[in-house]
């Protein structure tokens, strides 16, 4: 009876020792007129079947906006003048990335983990082949530019841990957030390897006025090209009748 | 007070964007300039893509130009029929600016050739308008030495295909204007701009059309050009943001009264010395940008997204 108990909780919990439960304070976020950012909770806890193993475990969590192509250029003087000459297309970058851990990146996840999960900012980001010479700097250079708009973000003590179970991070959302799903990754990780992840998405869409002009400008171009300038004929018409008026 | 563009996709401070729409009215209701050499690169400044910058601007000129029109409209000094003419050589040009347009961007030295653009343009135009009008104002100073005669007999008035130009007192040759108006063309659709900066110098220069209709003449025309580069822009690429534009509309026809006001108390020669002087700071502050080491030497530019 015994021996058919422990055969059953074997199969119940297959080779996962720990396991992630998580949650996030909402998943869904909608961008109105006046939106101005949004603060985003993640939560969780850690579910074990048998004692912890040794070694501290650590968590990692991320959040991942849309990711887009982009070109980074960069300018050389040429006869005088600041002109673009080299440009490396990198495939994929997040518009948003936010990295929250318990610990300093390199002490909670090998460098072979971080390249098979593409946790940290420069393994999120993939360049394509160029014919620049040192296409690093290339990359080097769009991580700065957009670390330093707020779009990228490294935050090594965001997570608190709990008795080695109960963890929460907060993630600040800025305003300038692209359409799409966002995914959310929580990495576990114990002496630097990934023990288990989990992985969810935020919705942000955009709504009301905001998502019919949206709309409207994707499916209805010419309509939407027509209806602004009547809307700039209307005004530039209104403004000069209420001058009159009220000049009269 | 924030507020999320829905084209742009960035959140910016919506009585930000009324003030620079505010600014840029006054200038183009004073000037009639349509104010998108200025709209442009102050939209860039807050963050806005390039690509809504530019077609929003245009958007933008549409509004504070009408709104600037109606008021030169009462007072008469609107040249409809030299507006047509213009017109006709303006859209003429527009196409054909748009087909360099796409050979430059083939070649990947387009935003290098509208920046070089901007500086020639508003450098050459800024001077002779510069050195011009200071010489008129010095000349009024010095009473009645010489009246300069009213009709000079130039190249203008020798070409065929005469017409008469009654508000503007003209009687000459289509073929200047039309020309005019396809340089402005060109330029329109190469630098996003409604033209008015080139257009207000070439009218009284080679044209020789009295100052106090130029201004309204120029706007008419420039209404059309941006209406049409406006229409072009939202139905090949998407970029036109509507709440952004309708932001910058508030504040220009309101700019707009104000700066036509402004603009029928000025002497013709005093207006003429401000726009040239605007003009130049301009061309100045993009031919440093260009020359100077620039503090970020990387830029990043969006794929796949209109």
């Amino acid at each position: 009876m015994i021996r058919l108990l422990a055969l059953l909780l074997l199969f119940a919990a297959p080779l996962r020792a720990e396991e992630v439960v998580a949650g996030l304070s909402q998943t869904r976020i909608a961008i109105t007129a006046s939106f101005s950012g949004s603060d985003i909770l993640v939560f969780g806890a850690v579910k074990r079947d048998a004692p912890a193993p040794e070694g501290p475990l650590q968590v990692i969590i991320t959040l991942e906006g849309p990711p887009l192509a982009v070109t980074v250029r960069r300018k050389d003087r040429v006869a005088g003048i600041w002109v673009n000459t080299d440009a490396v297309t990198v495939s994929r970058s997040p518009s948003f990335y936010a990295i929250a851990a318990t610990a300093p990146l390199r002490e909670v996840l090998t460098e072979t983990e971080d390249l098979r999960h593409a946790v940290s900012i420069p393994r999120a980001i993939r360049a394509v082949g160029s014919g620049v010479e040192d296409a690093g700097v290339f990359t080097d250079a769009l991580i700065r530019i957009r670390t330093e708009e707020g779009s990228y973000i490294l935050n090594e003590t965001g997570v608190d841990l709990a008795e080695e179970t109960l963890f929460r991070a907060q993630f600040i959302m800025p305003a300038n957030l692209t359409e799409g799903a966002y995914r959310t990754r929580i990495l576990l990780t114990r002496n630097g390897t990934v023990i288990d992840s989990h992985e969810t998405m935020i919705d942000v869409r955009k709504v009301g006025l905001e998502r019919w002009l949206f709309a409207l400008s994707r499916e209805q171009p010419l309509i939407y090209g027509l209806l602004s300038l009547v809307l700039a004929v209307v005004a530039g018409w209104a403004a000069s009748a209420a001058f009159r008026y009220i000049r009269s | 007070m924030q507020i999320y563009l829905p084209i742009a996709e960035v959140s910016v401070n919506a009585l930000l964007l009324f003030g620079l729409g505010g600014i840029v009215g006054l200038l183009s209701g004073m000037f009639g300039v349509g104010g998108g050499f200025l709209i442009t690169p102050l939209l860039f400044f807050v963050g806005v893509p390039p690509t809504v910058a530019v077609a929003t601007g245009a958007n933008q000129v549409v509004a504070s130009s009408v709104s600037g029109v109606l008021a030169h409209i009462r007072r008469r000094t609107v040249d409809f029929r030299m507006g047509w003419v213009l017109l006709i050589g303006g859209l003429i040009g527009s196409a054909l600016g748009i087909w360099v347009f796409n050979i430059l961007s083939a070649l990947g030295q387009i935003d290098l050739t509208v920046q070089l653009s901007y500086v020639i343009f508003l450098g050459f135009v800024g001077l002779l308008m510069f050195q011009e009008s200071l010489r008129s104002i010095l000349r009024a100073r010095q009473p009645a030495r010489k009246i300069t005669r009213r009709h000079q007999h130039l190249l203008v008035h020798r070409l065929p295909l005469k017409i008469k130009f009654r508000t503007s007192g003209l009687y000459i040759s289509v073929i200047p204007p039309l020309l005019v108006g396809m340089l402005v063309g060109v330029l329109a659709a190469i630098m996003g701009v409604g033209g008015g900066f080139i257009m207000v110098p070439a009218m009284i220069y080679l044209l020789g059309m009295p100052t106090k209709v130029v201004i309204g003449t120029s706007l008419f025309q420039i209404i059309f050009v941006t209406a049409f580069t406006t229409v072009m822009h939202a139905v090949t690429n998407q970029s036109v943001d509507m709440m952004l534009a309708l932001l910058l509309i508030l504040g220009g026809v309101v700019g707009a009264q104000f700066g036509s006001q402004i603009g029928a108390r000025l002497k013709a020669e005093q207006l003429r010395i401000l726009l040239a002087l605007l003009v130049l700071g301009v061309c100045a502050l993009l031919a440093l940008d260009l020359l100077w080491h620039p503090g970020e030497l990387y830029s990043i530019s969006m794929e796949g997204r209109a």
